[in-house]
Formats: structure tokens, C-alpha cells, sequence
């Protein structure tokens, strides 16, 4: 199953976002295609984490139009927004596990919630899901208040894969995992997009995973996208910002 | 391209071929765990047994696991079944699942008799360690006040009237209102029944004697604990949730010092100033109904109540509210700093919170009857 390439699974028109009297967004333009790992990046407090919590529906936006999956959220009946919900997983910055549930409660509980399975499989799928995010099975009975930063990042991606979503929004996926780890993450999540024809749209501020996992990179500047494109395209901008993050001795680092 | 999945049993020369075909996903799990369920009774009927994923049109975990197990179902001794046809994709997939190990059995213990009272033993042990929680927590508390009177400077003025105003400012209108109505009930309440007896005016003492020596503090020290222990236990939980505490300790601040301290000390002021105005607007409310409903004129209610109250009644009630602020403080204080990792925690040390200092603030109350009553005041 070839993906089609042409095709937007997001598309975001003229969106403004506004927290009292400052804007964080002033009508920004974005298209996701479908089966891209899109990278998205932008200087500390630009409004990444927004513009994603706004697509998901999180924060309100003064204007504009969102388009997921061909289906416009603001028009969207209760049941096509649940269908669509169902299609896209979430890893938040921090995680957000319930802290009241099991690892294996927690990645069990959108799986429960959609689907009518045996418990043996839904026990299998989360040793499967963990396995696939590099955690042992053992895991599966902790509390997230007895996992380290890394290993709940781990769960979290693993609770927003429990269903198998065709698009996954990543906040920050790879900040607090060690580099092996990180590059471990940047693998599985190119691997999942190759098997399951992923689209995944990445807010991160690791290079690595830039050159390694992204297909296309955004980036985020003045409430506007500011460039888009491959990362031939980034190293070759002439923005000041662009210049300085992607010719920086980090940059020059991961480079050589 | 999706259809319904399918597995079709395929004779090829000796051999035979389990067929899959359709889409291997997630919405179509539950059917394709029957489908795989009936596949796996195959188990050495055929001496040569083998999957055919090349019609699969759709692959994902749950279709890659399923297919995984059948796999290791038909598997016989070392002669593993074969899967074929599978895409590159689609093999990457399934050498991912591959992986998985059987899974770990979800253990929950089993309700037993010995399970319920071993939970009951637990519970009046767990009663002892409160109170020795308790009397740890009063000693820190004391050791911190003696630190901060030697050295006056380490005092946190701001913080504590922060607390002041959160405990004792912002509560007026509440026990102020509740109080009222208390007063206005049990005068109506006495009215109706003392008229019976001729004995209206009666009601005058009942409400003084009751309401400056018992009810006055008693509703507005559990009003209290309902209103500012709940509160003191959930920041001082969500501060543990989130490592803040561990956070002072670290950069050399002792948390009790810094927390408990002010948070205890502007309860321990909050609360004789609130039992005070309660007591008055149970007063007021309850003349008020004496007036209306029982015809007893202000000046006669005045009189009657300078005569039914002493000073005695109003220092036994008074008396009281410090201590029970202090109970109620540090019940709140031990609970906050008990809470784990989880919002199911937080809620469970809320609740036994105030359930702990109402608790408390009756016993309290109890011990004082005794002593007033023995030294005869």
C-alpha cells in the first residue's frame, strides 16, 4: 500500500490564535501529507505546543479552519469528531498517563474503549506495543509514578499507538531520553511509517531526529510558518533563525 | 481495498495453506481473534502447515500479532510454520511482533475471608500509626516554631497572612451565613417546644449556654476542616506530586518550616476569630427568630441572656479553638505530605483529611466537656 503523497491528511487555513492580548498564532498555513514525518520546530515559546493543541481541538482559535482527514473539526458532528479521534494518537510533553492506572491499564484503556477483545489479547497487544517501544513486559504492572521520565515517555507513545492511529502527534518525543534511546525512537517511529503508512507530525528540538527521522521540516516563527521543506531546503535558507539552528555548532555536530 | 479479513484453508500438494486475506486491523480484531481461535485447532493435524499473508490488503499490530500467534500455534516441536507471502513492510511489522513474549498474567488477589480481615487488622493498625504520624508531625512543628523564634528573621510574615486571608477572611460570609441559620433553627426548634411547658423564654438560655460553649466552635471547627484542611491537603499533595517539596529540601529549606508553619499558625489565629463571629451570628440569628416567631422583644432577649450566660461559657468555647484549629491543621499537613505519585492517592488523602479532623475535633471536643466539667466551669 503505496501512500499517497499528494494527499493532506492535515490541512490548516488561516488560523489566529490568541491568549488575551497576545497573538501566538496570526493566520498560519500548514499542510500535513499523508504518510510524511513532518518535524516541527521554532524557537522556545513560538507556539509549537499550541498550534498542536489547537489541530487536536485543545485550545480555541479566533479564526481560521482546520481540516483533519478530510473532515473540517469546527463542523463536525460529536460522532465524526469521535471517528476522528479514534484515527490519531497523542504523546504529550509530559506524558499525561493516568496516574490512578497500571501501565497496562493505561494502554489498555482506548483499546477497551473502541474495540470488544478478549482480555488475553488486550494483554498481548500491550506487551506487544510495549516490546515495540523498547520496554519489557514487566513494566506492564507499574504505576506511572514508579517509571523514570524515559520510560513514561515510552508508555505515553505507546498508550497513542494502542489503536493502530494513522496520524500521531509527537510534543517533544525524544527530549529527556538518552541518545541511544532517542535514536531508538527515531527508528521505531520510521518503522511504524513504513509498515502502517504513518503520518506523524513532530514538534521537536532534536537534530537528530530532524536528519534522521523527518521527511519534511516546518518551522515556526511570528505566529507563521516561516519555511517549509526538506532539510536541504532549511540548510540552504537564508533566515537569520534558520541559519543559526541548522549551521550551529550542534547542527555542525550531528552533521560531520 | 479493505474488506472483511478472511482466513481460507487451501490444499497445495501435501501441505496445506492458511489463506489470509482482507484487512488485518484494529475495527476487525474481535473477529479476527474467533477466526484465529478456530486456525489454531489445526495444531498437527498436517504434518505441514503454513500461512499465507500475500492477499492480506491491510496490516497492522493487532493483524501482525494474530497472525504471530497462529504462527506460534501451528509451531510443533522445532518444526516452526512458515508464514509466506508477506511484503517487505509487512514483515518488518511482524519480525517487530515477533519479538513479544508470552504475556505476564494480570494478578489480582482473590477476595477471601482472610483477605477481608486481614484488611480490617490493617485498618486499626493503620489507626495507631495515624496518631503516632501526628505526634510526629507536632514535634517537627514545635522544633521548627523554637527555630523561628530564635532566629525571628527566618519567620514567613507574607505567607502566613496569605493563609490568613485565604482561612480566616475569605471563610466570613460562609460561617457567618451558616452559623446564622443554625442559630435561627435552634430557636425556632426551641420555641415550638418550650411553649408547650410556658416556658418561651427559657429558649434564651438554651440558645447562649449551646451556642457560646458547643455549637458556635464545634460547627465552625468542622466547617474549617471541610473548607481549609481539604485545601491545605491538596497543595501540599499536588507539591509532593509534582517534587516541589523535595525541591526545597534540596536547596536547604526545611518544608515544615516553610509550609506547615504559616499555613498552621494563620488556622490557629483563623479560627477563634471565626468561632467568635459565628457565635455572634448564631446569637443574632436566633434572636432575630425569638422576635418574630416567638414574640420575645430585644430588650427582654438582652436581659434574659445576661442572666442565663457567664463569662465562663463564652471562655469555655473560646478556649477550644485554637486547639482544634492546631488538630485540624496537622491532620491536613500529615495527609498532604503523605500523598503519592497518583491523583487516586491525592483524592484518598483529601478525603481522610477532613474525615480525620472532623474526627478529631469531636474527640477534642469531648476531652474538653470532661475537663471544664471537673474543674467546674
Amino acid at each position: 500500500m503505496a501512500p499517497d503523497i499528494s494527499d493532506a491528511i492535515i490541512r490548516v487555513r488561516d488560523i489566529t490564535v490568541q491568549f488575551g492580548a497576545t497573538r501566538v498564532l496570526d493566520g498560519l498555513n500548514l499542510d500535513v501529507k499523508r504518510g510524511e514525518i513532518l518535524g516541527f520546530v521554532g524557537p522556545s515559546g513560538a507556539g509549537k505546543s499550541v498550534l498542536t493543541r489547537t489541530i487536536i481541538g485543545l485550545v480555541p482559535k479566533v479564526a481560521g479552519q482546520i481540516e483533519v482527514f478530510g473532515i473540517d473539526l469546527d463542523r463536525a458532528d460529536a460522532r465524526a469528531r469521535r471517528g476522528v479521534e479514534r484515527r490519531w494518537g497523542i504523546l504529550f510533553q509530559q506524558g499525561a498517563l493516568f496516574s490512578s492506572l497500571t501501565v497496562r491499564q493505561n494502554i489498555q484503556f482506548p483499546v477497551r474503549e473502541y474495540l470488544h477483545l478478549s482480555q488475553r489479547l488486550l494483554d498481548e497487544i500491550v506487551v506487544a506495543k510495549l516490546g515495540m517501544v523498547g520496554l519489557r513486559p514487566e513494566v506492564a504492572d507499574r504505576y506511572p509514578s514508579e517509571l523514570s521520565g524515559g520510560m513514561i515517555k515510552r508508555v505515553a507513545l505507546a498508550r497513542a499507538l494502542a489503536l493502530d492511529p494513522e496520524l500521531v502527534f509527537l510534543d517533544e518525543p525524544t527530549s529527556g531520553l538518552d541518545p541511544i534511546g532517542a535514536g531508538d525512537f527515531d527508528e521505531l517511529v520510521r518503522t511504524l511509517q513504513r509498515t502502517l503508512g504513518l503520518t506523524v507530525f513532530m514538534v521537536t528540538h532534536d537534530l537528530d531526529s530532524l536528519y534522521t527521522a523527518c521527511d519534511r521540516i516546518a518551522v515556526l516563527g511570528n505566529g507563521k510558518i516561516i519555511a517549509a521543506g526538506s532539510m536541504a531546503d532549511m540548510q540552504a535558507s537564508e533566515h537569520p533563525w534558520l541559519r543559526a539552528y541548522f549551521h550551529g555548532k550542534r547542527a555542525r555536530a550531528v552533521m560531520s | 481495498m479493505s474488506g472483511d479479513p478472511t482466513l481460507e484453508r487451501v490444499a497445495q500438494g501435501d501441505g496445506l495453506a492458511l489463506r489470509a486475506a482482507g484487512s488485518w486491523t484494529a475495527p476487525f480484531a474481535a473477529v479476527l481473534e474467533r477466526i484465529v481461535a478456530d486456525a489454531e485447532k489445526l495444531k498437527g493435524s498436517r504434518p505441514d502447515i503454513f500461512i499465507d499473508a500475500s492477499q492480506v490488503s491491510r496490516l497492522d499490530t493487532f493483524g501482525a500479532w494474530l497472525i504471530e500467534r497462529l504462527r506460534r500455534s501451528l509451531t510443533v516441536g522445532d518444526a516452526e510454520a512458515k508464514i509466506a507471502g508477506l511484503s517487505a513492510n509487512y514483515a518488518s511489522l511482524v519480525d517487530e511482533v515477533r519479538r513479544v513474549k508470552a504475556a505476564p498474567a494480570d494478578v489480582s488477589p482473590p477476595l477471601t475471608i482472610t483477605g477481608m480481615l486481614d484488611q480490617i487488622g490493617r485498618s486499626v493498625a493503620g489507626f495507631g500509626a495515624t496518631i503516632v504520624q501526628l505526634v510526629d508531625m507536632l514535634g517537627a512543628v514545635l522544633a521548627a516554631a523554637g527555630r523561628v523564634i530564635i532566629r525571628p528573621t527566618t519567620f514567613r510574615f507574607a505567607s502566613t497572612v496569605h493563609h490568613l486571608e485565604q482561612v480566616a477572611w475569605r471563610a466570613v460570609p460562609i460561617v457567618g451565613l451558616i452559623t446564622f441559620l443554625i442559630g435561627c433553627i435552634i430557636s425556632q426548634q426551641g420555641l415550638f417546644h418550650f411553649r408547650r411547658f410556658g416556658a418561651d423564654i427559657f429558649v434564651v438560655d438554651m440558645l447562649g449556654v449551646l451556642v457560646l460553649r458547643e455549637i458556635g466552635v464545634l460547627l465552625v471547627a468542622i466547617m474549617v476542616a471541610g473548607r481549609s484542611g481539604s485545601a491545605y491537603t491538596a497543595e501540599l499533595g499536588s507539591m509532593k506530586m509534582r517534587e516541589e517539596i523535595d525541591a526545597l529540601r534540596t536547596m536547604g529549606f526545611d518544608p515544615i518550616e516553610v509550609l506547615v508553619l504559616p499555613r498552621l499558625l494563620a488556622l490557629i489565629i483563623a479560627l477563634p476569630i471565626l468561632a467568635f463571629l459565628g457565635a455572634m451570628a448564631a446569637l443574632y440569628g436566633g434572636g432575630l427568630v425569638a422576635w418574630l416567631y416567638g414574640g420575645v422583644e430585644p430588650e427582654a432577649f438582652l436581659l434574659r441572656l445576661r442572666d442565663a450566660i457567664s463569662i465562663d461559657h463564652f471562655i469555655v468555647g473560646m478556649v477550644k479553638a485554637p486547639v482544634m484549629a492546631a488538630v485540624i491543621g496537622i491532620v491536613a499537613c500529615v495527609e498532604g505530605l503523605a500523598v503519592e505519585g497518583s491523583a487516586e492517592s491525592l483524592g484518598q488523602h483529601t478525603t481522610s483529611s477532613v474525615v480525620k479532623g472532623i474526627f478529631f475535633v469531636i474527640v477534642m471536643d469531648g476531652v474538653f466537656a470532661i475537663f471544664f466539667a471537673s474543674i467546674g466551669m
